[in-house]
């Protein structure tokens, strides 16, 4: 059975950076009570204190990551809780959860990937010294976008 | 309305506060709220809690929120007893399979309270 290339073959073909710019929008919006909008990746670098995965596995590989510093992954679990998170454990549970939800809401808005597209359990990394490195070698796409003045990238990265 | 027990099932413990203070900003008085990190804690938790309704996520370690419905059948506490997932997944086919394993509802993840509501309250008989 030759292996399901379409989805591949649609994203050097079709612009999805719109489409993940959208799903990362309205987790924002209905989550978190705040609009945002894509900023300039090189105004604002990454923060990299926190670091949530998503892996997506089937006709569509690759990985889904949302990162950010220590105190916006704080304000982000406040925000999501409505309440201060109650440890470091919880914050990394809320960026997990924001990651996953962006995730599904990135996949359910490209037509087609059904069962055809699993997604992992979330992943969260903490701590300074740290680097990630993915394996995916297909199309990269990042949007940054500010939550409480501080950047929170977004990059979604697929294997060929 | 009366208050009801529910049974909140999903691996995120944020998620599962996030639903519990859905439903109550949705108007449900909860009596009870009984909570679950994958479908395999959610069965156990079941035989020694009677609920009035189960929300449910799909993408869960151990066993997920498709088998725990399959499986939840088997379980007395939880015969006639409405479920509704709240899952990312929310592709066409995983809504059929949720719906045919027995799920009553289906709530796709982002989600607002007032969905929360439109899709709660029809299963616990009431109007949204």
């Amino acid at each position: 059975m030759s292996p399901d290339t379409s989805l591949v073959t649609r994203s050097h073909e079709e612009n999805w950076q719109p489409v993940l710019e959208l799903a990362v929008e309205e987790v924002f919006e209905i989550m978190l009570a705040c609009r945002v909008r894509p900023v300039s990746a090189t105004e604002h670098p990454p923060s990299r204190d926190f670091t949530a995965m998503v892996g997506l596995a089937g006709a569509l590989a690759g990985i889904i990551t949302v990162c950010c510093s220590t105190i916006t992954a704080s304000c982000l679990a406040k925000a999501m809780l409505g309440a201060a998170a109650e440890s470091e454990g919880e914050v990394a549970d809320a960026l997990g959860e924001i990651c996953n939800m962006v995730s599904g809401n990135f996949k359910n808005k490209l037509s087609g990937t059904d069962d055809r597209c699993m997604l992992s359990i979330p992943t969260v990394v903490s701590g300074g010294q740290y680097n990630v490195h993915s394996m995916a070698n297909g199309d990269c796409m990042s949007t940054v976008v500010l939550f409480e003045d501080a950047p929170v990238t977004v990059t979604l990265q697929l294997n060929n | 309305m009366d208050k009801i027990r529910a049974l909140i099932v999903d691996d995120s413990s944020v998620m599962r506060k996030i639903v519990e203070r859905s439903l109550r900003q949705a108007g449900i008085e909860l009596e009870k709220v009984v909570e679950a990190s994958n479908g395999a804690e959610a069965l156990v938790a079941l035989r020694d809690n009677p609920v009035d309704l189960i929300l449910c996520d799909i993408n869960m370690p151990v066993m997920d929120g498709l088998e725990f419905v399959r499986q939840s059948s088997t379980v007395e506490n939880a015969k006639g007893v409405p479920i509704v997932m709240i899952t990312t997944e929310g592709s066409e086919s995983h809504v059929v399979q949720a719906l045919t394993a027995g799920a009553r509802g289906y709530i796709r993840k982002p989600f607002t309270p007032e969905q929360v509501k439109e899709h709660v309250l029809p299963v616990l008989g009431k109007k949204p």
